[in-house]
């Protein structure tokens, strides 16, 4: 044992720690005692700083001693000089990098360091900017700091350039980082913003029409880099998320113009609907019908109770103003609030019209991913696939891929779309039921645009595995509609967009609907959306579950009265 | 710990040893450095001497002007050693074995050349008795150097052209007008650093004997981490990996990040790099398949292009074309491990050179009552002729100490007693100085690991670091860089053919970027791998320790280490933490466990400590350190850096200086 340095006992060890500890809670109390009587007391002096001092260094989260001493601060701040307020302010600065130190991820600490530099009376912008380097350097995905670091920016005028490179830096040494690319989406408009007259979308307004739409659009030549960046990210590693949403962001999401985009009206239920590009409260937006250069006084109703905001109203006219065949009127709807409008002419001997322009997959659907150009589009998706050939079974790419080609030509990749849909679910498939939902998505888009393209008022989509309805509003004019041999649950509420089908084709008009075949109807309370479709003449409901209930005939007959033909 | 001076050694002028230790280590090379920590830190009573005027043997790092002198040293001719008559302290039944004085063989082939300019370039008024003395070492220098200056290096110049003026040179730093510097070229001007200026600076430069770096997942790693050895260095890591290829340096992707950023691989190949990195660290059958083949073989069929081989095989992997695939992959996965755990590449360096770490060794056994004498040898061990075991040893005083086992350093034993694997091994080095870096870059301060495939088929693969100044190894506007290879023939000829491809040794063409070499030295180190661990011609307790192997990790040395420990003390662990001071109790009068036989500098390192002191204003932090020292409060001062850093560095284990 000679020379061997002897050592205390484990025992030894946590008795010391743990008296240790007993002394600095003693302590701890104490102060914080004093504190609160302090402030009861309302004293605002040296002292309280100091105590709070302490006991903040230990514990940065104590919010109410944080409170405290800006009360203390706004105190010494009239009775100093401004030299020795930002003395004291200063002060406070350094104090605040310990307790940063201390948990760099601390609410208060942050909270009260922008208070203070808001406060400094000459504040040293350059300095706090180099302590958020400093911190965003140790931790990349500190938001709080990142927080501050965009308050000090903005109060200091730091040139937006700086701040892109400041990016660049982070994401160079580590792109899994939202915090820095969510950055970059934030400068890249105010640094490259696109030329205002180049056009976003082909044979769209001018711009000056939205320029809300435009406003957050890059320049070619920049997005062109910024695409090259993000593929070295994605390709590094595909397995990154925070790339790929960047590059989502990249392709675009086009916010359609507001507008009125179809206005109907039938001269038997005498009444008009009005479809919007967007839900929208009719009530309060400033929507007036004006019949014949009169203005009606009318009453906007939104198809369904539950719906504040929709893109699908109704009104009712007064009774006799255009039943008569014999007449033609003209009817105008607008949308003050957004200087729209639509017109819309009832034709001697016709019972119904409408007026809309004519749907193109472009207006209706391709702004959901993309108003990039379409060259653009189509070598980003061979960079796309050109991944997928190397990593074949990555869900990002196989998603994207989708995306870029719904953005180029639904139709024409549908064949592959469904494909890579397959492989998405086979692969994640924790995530397969949203894949079948965004499936459902774009086989319902690619329906009405078929819908338009054949220029039909019968939506027949069966044996898709659909599960979810969607863009309901979009069929404002059907006639018919199958949706057999799918999977769907029940009936969106949205249904009862289709209220507004009035058809005065004789009386041949029926709304057709089918769902059988596995799926899951089997509760009366799932048809109920039906009810609100008035026109509902022929339901085939064979090889639902429902059938299978007693009463059923019955039962269906008192919830869906308008209907005169039930296949069960 | 920072100075080579700065363990204490006990003061043998005024007393003598004390006549019984447990173990007595010869040389203070990395693996006897490790033995000695490693045994005090388990109670043994150490005595570790060298007889060398520094610490770390053949690891040691010198200033220039301390290189400067061992380069004398190296050149003289050892002196016949003295038989002297030990039959006095020689027992019944004991007989000798005499021990070698000196290391002729270690270091050969020795070449400088210096191709700084000698012109006057500025006028200095005050010349300073320091300079005079560094003067002085230079015009010794001179005598052995071939002088090369814009001629062929192998015409032998006249030594006068080496000798640099003592009293006129340029001055870093200094505010005249910038008169004297010719500048007929349009693009700016390299600063030209005269040799003047290197022996001025002398100081700052911190020149290894060997090239090595740390793996960040290594077993010296683990041990400086293991034994809290580390909160006696500090370290930076190795900020990119290079690689020499169709006559140009080019950066070699390793970490997702550099992937990331590559400018010179398109995206399909960082897909296929990144793939390749990933699925290699998991064993497939596709691997097996290709066990016995060469792993250039299972690279060429991973579709992986021609660049990315390139990488793969010479830098990640760091093997050659007929390396088997098994070996090949298992380097690679080695390599990957150490990705990411404390920066960008696998690999660390010790801020003042690799000279640190035999001597944070030494100093945690001083810490544990080892006692240092550096200049002290042992002539010969006393070997019992029955059990055939060293009883004891005599000193270079004539002193006998008793000892239960002995470690040496194997240039302490003569070659009849060695068994070395025939023919014997070299190592070729080059440790140049220049004046930019191979890759020029923004930030200029990297540390870059180069690797250099043969040249011609059969030749050897040349590793390179090249350093910046923010290692404290050489001055700011240098670099030191490091060549190393297994040799074929002397230094000289292994490396010059890389030298002159990627530095320029002739005055500067006309676009002729690559860096000038301001100064360059070549020997060759007998290769320390080349030691047979048995069958030494030794008693049962003395322990042979080679010197320095030629691989880049430490590897060899660490295993070394732990075996020898592991021969004298079975049942002990080997280095457990060092316990921090709050926790060791101190009895009686003894203030610190190291303090009463840590005693002063013996004579010799007082002269290298007021070197120092002119140091202290360049370096605050080496001051500190010395203070520190001169305390002898080594431990809690050390330790209380430590936890300063440790709330940062917790999880890293080994102190490292935030990346500039």
């Amino acid at each position: 044992q000679h020379g061997r340095v002897k050592v205390k006992t484990t025992a030894q060890q946590e008795e010391e720690k743990r008296k240790e500890r007993e002394k600095k809670l003693q302590i701890y109390v104490a102060a914080r005692d004093a504190c609160f009587t302090k402030r009861k007391d309302g004293v605002f002096d040296d002292e309280a700083l100091q105590l709070t001092q302490q006991l903040l260094s230990s514990n940065p989260d104590f919010a109410t001693l944080w409170n405290y001493r800006r009360e203390i601060l706004l105190h010494l701040e009239t009775v100093r000089n401004q030299d020795e307020v930002q003395k004291i302010y200063e002060a406070e600065l350094s104090f605040l990098e310990s307790c940063l130190k201390v948990n760099p991820k601390s609410y208060g600490s942050w909270h009260h360091r922008g208070w203070v530099s808001a406060r400094l009376p000459r504040p040293d912008w350059a300095r706090e900017l180099s302590l958020c380097d400093r911190c965003l350097s140790l931790d990349d995905r500190n938001f709080h700091c990142w927080d501050y670091r965009r308050m000090v920016v903005k109060m200091s005028g730091v040139p937006v350039k700086q701040e892109l490179d400041f990016t660049d830096r982070l994401i160079g040494s580590n792109f899994s980082n939202y915090s820095s690319w969510h950055y970059r989406s934030t400068l890249l408009p105010l640094l490259h913003p696109q030329a205002p007259d180049t056009p976003s979308q082909c044979g769209n307004p001018p711009p000056s029409a939205s320029p809300q739409t435009h406003f957050h659009r890059v320049c070619e030549e920049q997005l062109l880099k910024e695409y090259e960046l993000v593929q070295n990210a994605f390709f590094t590693d595909p397995n990154d998320q925070s790339a790929w949403f960047y590059y989502r962001w990249l392709l675009g999401r086009a916010e359609r113009d507001e507008m009125i985009s179809c206005v109907y009206v039938s001269r038997e239920e005498e009444r008009v609907a009005v479809a919007f590009s967007r839900p929208v409260n009719a009530q309060s937006v400033g929507l007036l019908l004006i019949l014949d250069g009169q203005p009606q006084r009318v009453e906007w109703q939104s198809v369904h109770p539950h719906f504040k905001n929709s893109p699908v109203w109704i009104c009712s006219l007064p009774p006799g103003t255009i039943s008569d065949v014999a007449n033609e009127h003209n009817l105008t709807v607008h949308w003050t609030e957004k200087h729209s409008h639509r017109d819309c002419a009832l034709y001697t001997g016709r019972s119904e019209s409408w007026c809309r322009d004519t749907a193109t997959d472009l207006e209706l659907f391709r702004s959901e991913l993309s108003v990039e150009k379409t060259s653009v589009l189509q070598s980003e998706l061979q960079s796309v696939r050109q991944l997928q050939e190397l990593e074949p079974l990555n869900k990002w790419c196989l998603l994207t891929i989708i995306l870029l080609m719904r953005a180029l030509d639904p139709l024409g990749y549908e064949k592959e779309t469904l494909a890579h849909f397959q492989t998405l679910k086979d692969v994640d498939s924790m995530r397969s039921a949203y894949y079948s939902d965004l499936c459902s998505k774009f086989m319902i888009e690619n329906t009405i645009l078929k819908m338009e393209y054949a220029e039909v008022r019968v939506f027949s989509i069966s044996d898709r595995k659909l599960t979810t309805l969607c863009h309901l509003d979009q069929l404002l004019l059907v006639t018919h509609i199958n949706l057999s041999s799918n999977q769907l649950q029940q009936l969106p509420p949205q249904f009862a967009m289709l209220q507004c089908l009035e058809v005065r084709i004789g009386t041949l008009f029926f709304l057709l609907f089918f769902i059988n075949l596995n799926s899951e109807i089997s509760t009366l309370a799932d048809l109920q959306p039906l009810a609100s479709c008035p026109k509902l003449k022929r339901l085939d409901l064979r090889g639902n579950p429902i059938t299978q209930t007693t009463n059923a005939e019955a039962e269906l007959a008192g919830l869906l009265p308008s209907v005169t033909d039930l296949l069960l | 710990m920072r100075s080579r001076d700065s363990v204490p050694a006990a003061n043998m002028a005024a007393e003598e040893l004390p006549s019984d230790f447990d173990i007595v280590i010869l040389g203070t090379g990395l693996a006897e450095s490790v033995v000695a920590a490693a045994c005090s830190r388990v109670g043994q009573r150490v005595l570790h001497l060298d007889r060398r005027s520094h610490y770390a043997a053949n690891w040691a790092s010198f200033t220039f002007n301390g290189l400067l002198t061992w380069i004398e040293e190296q050149k003289e001719e050892s002196k016949p050693e003295k038989i002297e008559d030990w039959s006095s302290l020689v027992e019944e039944g004991e007989e000798l074995i005499h021990l070698s004085n000196s290391d002729p063989a270690s270091i050969t082939n020795l070449q400088v050349f210096s191709y700084t300019s000698e012109e006057e370039e500025a006028d200095e008024p005050n010349t300073i008795e320091e300079e005079k003395a560094a003067g002085e070492d230079a015009v010794k220098e001179s005598s052995e150097t071939e002088s090369a200056g814009s001629k062929e290096e192998e015409d032998a110049g006249p030594a006068e052209e080496e000798e640099p003026a003592e009293t006129e040179e340029e001055e870093p730093e200094a505010d005249q007008p910038p008169t004297s510097p010719p500048s007929n070229q349009s693009e700016p001007v390299r600063k030209k650093i005269s040799h003047a200026q290197l022996v001025k600076e002398g100081r700052r430069f911190n020149i290894d004997l060997v090239s090595k770096l740390l793996f960040s997942r290594g077993s010296l790693v683990d041990l400086l981490i293991k034994s809290n050895v580390s909160r006696y260095a500090e370290f930076k890591n190795v900020t990119r990996i290079l690689t020499y290829r169709h006559g140009n340096i080019e950066q070699v992707p390793c970490s997702r990040a550099d992937v990331f950023a590559s400018r010179q691989l398109s995206v399909v190949e960082k897909r296929k790099l990144m793939r390749f990195l990933t699925s290699c660290m998991e064993e497939t059958e596709e691997q097996t398949a290709y066990s016995g083949r060469p792993y250039s073989e299972f690279l060429r069929d991973q579709q992986l292009g021609e660049s990315l081989q390139h990488f793969l095989l010479h830098s990640i992997a760091m093997v050659t074309e007929d390396t088997p695939t098994e070996e090949g992959l298992a380097s690679t996965r080695h390599f990957l491990r150490c990705l990411g755990r404390y920066g960008n590449t696998p690999f660390l360096f010790p801020v003042y050179g690799l000279g640190e770490i035999p001597q944070c060794f030494c100093r945690m056994s001083a810490v544990f009552g080892g006692i240092y004498c550096l200049r002290h040898s042992v002539h010969c061990l006393i070997v019992d002729k029955d059990t055939n075991r060293c009883k004891a040893v005599i000193d270079s005083r004539g002193q006998r100490i008793s000892c239960s086992h002995v470690v040496l350093e194997d240039s302490y034993l003569d070659a009849d007693r060695k068994r070395t694997a025939t023919p014997p091994r070299y190592l070729s080095r080059a440790v140049l100085i220049t004046d930019a870096s191979v890759l020029p870059s923004d930030p200029d301060q990297q540390i870059s690991m180069v690797t250099v495939p043969p040249t011609t088929t059969g030749g050897p693969s040349v590793k390179m670091v090249e350093l910046s100044s923010s290692t404290m190894t050489c001055i700011p506007g240098t670099y030191l860089v490091h060549l190393t290879c297994q040799s074929v023939g002397s230094a000289h000829e292994d490396l010059l053919p890389v030298v002159t491809r990627i530095f320029r040794t002739t005055e500067p063409q006309e676009e002729d970027r690559r860096p000038s070499v301001l100064w360059c030295l070549y020997f060759n180190m007998a290769d320390g791998s080349a030691l047979e661990v048995e069958g030494h011609r030794v008693p049962s307790n003395v322990y042979v320790c080679s010197g320095p192997d030629g691989a880049l990790g430490h590897e060899h040395t660490i295993r070394q280490a732990e075996s020898i420990f592991q021969k004298i003390l079975p049942e002990e662990e080997f280095c457990p933490p060092a316990p921090n001071p709050e926790d060791i109790i101190y009895d009686g009068d003894n203030a610190s466990p190291g303090e009463d036989r840590a005693a002063v500098e013996n004579g010799g390192n007082q002269e290298e400590n007021q070197e120092k002191e002119g140091n202290q204003e360049e370096n605050q932090e080496k001051e500190g350190n010395q203070e520190e020292n001169q305390e002898e409060n080594q431990e809690k001062e050390g330790n209380q850096e430590n936890q300063e850093k440790k709330g940062d560095q917790e999880e890293n284990g080994v102190n490292q200086e935030p990346e500039e």
